[in-house]
């Protein structure tokens, strides 16, 4: 290496005004942000990893899970509702992108429009994510949770889903729902009674000899193990919880840890579409309020497009680790 | 400004990704309905070769919405390897560790005594 050389320019190096990253501060520290965030995401999806890898032998199939799609209730349609939430998604990136592009030109016009096509994109998505978590918290077919903590789901002769209500009797004592006013003291806020009770289920399977158990353990071909009439009849014998739709203690899908991840990590990255959307709105009033026009630079809307983009960037790996590895 | 460098209109080449990025997802959930079993039963390095794909194809994804729609090409390469090098290592770290101790763990639940109850 030869020696280096000072010149007159080095001088400037050391006095301040230089971008070595060709960058301005705002957008600077919004890629630190992004990086920061990427990482958080990725520590989610990772732990989102270490927890299927532990019951790898037990997850549940998101194509079981993920079947609703607006209109076409009792048909099941695996995947289609959050492709089109994909899409959706990617729209609104491609409109954020022409609206950084427009800004690039100084046309306000343009730029308005695209903001504007972006927050209703946004919105969409937002919505459709509310929906699948109202399917997903609401539950389908319920299911039964045994003393060991597994989940038993019920199908008949063929391995179709039966749903509880299809078999379930309802016997003469029902366990009563305690309230505030009927409860002691030391009451802690009791569980919400479900439709059915185990003595309800178990009957109701007694009664329909069709009836077979399907475990959570998946096969060499990845299905779900169904039993036999007699191990059925043992392994719901242990039965101790009627499980119906989800929640973070436990869900009907099956691995707990399952619902805890999809609630955890699909919130958050809904709560940041949702703050994306908030930003966007406030630089959308400031575009029609012609602040950038002032400044002769639209650079606001590339920071919040950056945001936006990571967003999209986040979900295209959501997508892919919950609904489709 | 910091806008040194003559900005072009790119709004063909944004086209351009937004039909690439549809094609993709269009693929993926093709091969997330039909699952072809020819892929989904064959292994290669401990993953099957379906989710081998899910993964370069979303990878490929986010290449080009980090480089075109974030406009990553345009910046200079300090910008582009501070950013992405030092995500890249670490979630690499992040997935060896978690995914090895979770396989691991996976291993103690099934060989030994202990059952999962929780």
């Amino acid at each position: 290496m030869e020696a280096t050389v000072t010149t007159a320019n080095n001088e400037k190096t050391w006095g301040g005004g230089n971008e070595p990253l060709g960058a301005s501060y705002g957008k600077m520290m919004m890629w630190f942000f992004i990086v920061s965030d990427a990482l958080t995401f990725s520590g989610f999806l990772a732990a989102y990893g270490f927890s299927r890898f532990k019951f790898i032998e037990t997850w549940p199939l998101a194509d079981e899970v993920f079947t609703h799609f607006p209109f076409m209730h009792g048909n099941p349609q695996p995947m289609l509702y959050v492709a089109l939430m994909t899409f959706i998604l990617i729209f609104s990136s491609v409109t954020m992108v022409l609206a950084v592009d427009a800004g690039h030109h100084l046309k306000k016009t343009k730029v308005a429009i695209y903001m504007f096509l972006t927050i209703i994109g946004g919105l969409i998505f937002v919505g459709s994510q509310a929906w699948e978590w109202k399917n997903f918290i609401k539950g389908e077919y319920g299911a039964v949770e045994t003393v060991g903590g597994s989940l038993l789901q019920f199908v008949d002769k063929d391995g179709k889903r039966v749903a509880l209500e299809e078999f379930a009797v309802k016997l003469p004592e029902q366990p009563e729902e305690l309230t505030r006013a009927k409860g002691k003291w030391f009451m802690e806020s009791a569980e919400t009674v479900p439709t059915y009770s185990v003595a309800d289920v178990q009957a109701g399977f007694k009664a329909h000899p069709e009836l077979l158990i399907r475990t959570e353990h998946l096969t060499a071909e990845k299905k779900k193990t169904v039993l036999t009439r007699a191990e059925s009849e043992a392994r719901l014998s242990t039965a101790k919880y009627v499980v119906e739709g989800a929640n973070l203690t436990r869900n009907e899908y099956g691995s707990k840890l399952f619902a805890d991840f999809f609630f955890f990590i699909t919130g958050f990255h809904g709560f940041h579409v949702f703050s994306g959307v908030i930003i966007n709105i406030i630089i959308f009033f400031n575009v029609l309020l012609g602040t950038y026009e002032k400044r002769r630079s639209y650079e606001m809307v590339e920071k919040v497009g950056l945001y936006w983009h990571f967003v999209d960037l986040v979900w295209v790996f959501v997508f892919t680790v919950f609904y489709l590895v | 400004m910091s806008h040194d460098h003559e900005y072009v209109s790119n709004t063909k080449r944004i086209w351009f990704v937004f039909g690439l990025l549809s094609l993709v997802t269009t693929v993926e959930v093709f091969l997330g309905i039909y699952k072809p079993g020819f892929l989904e039963f064959n292994h290669f390095v401990g993953l099957n070769l379906l989710n081998w794909i899910f993964y370069i194809l979303t990878i490929f994804k986010a290449y080009y919405i980090v480089w075109a729609f974030m406009h990553m090409e345009g910046e200079k390469s300090s910008l582009r390897w501070s950013v992405v090098s030092p995500v890249i290592f670490l979630v690499l770290y992040l997935l060896f560790i978690l995914l090895t101790e979770g396989h691991y763990i996976y291993g103690v639940f099934k060989d030994s005594t202990i059952k999962w109850n929780f």
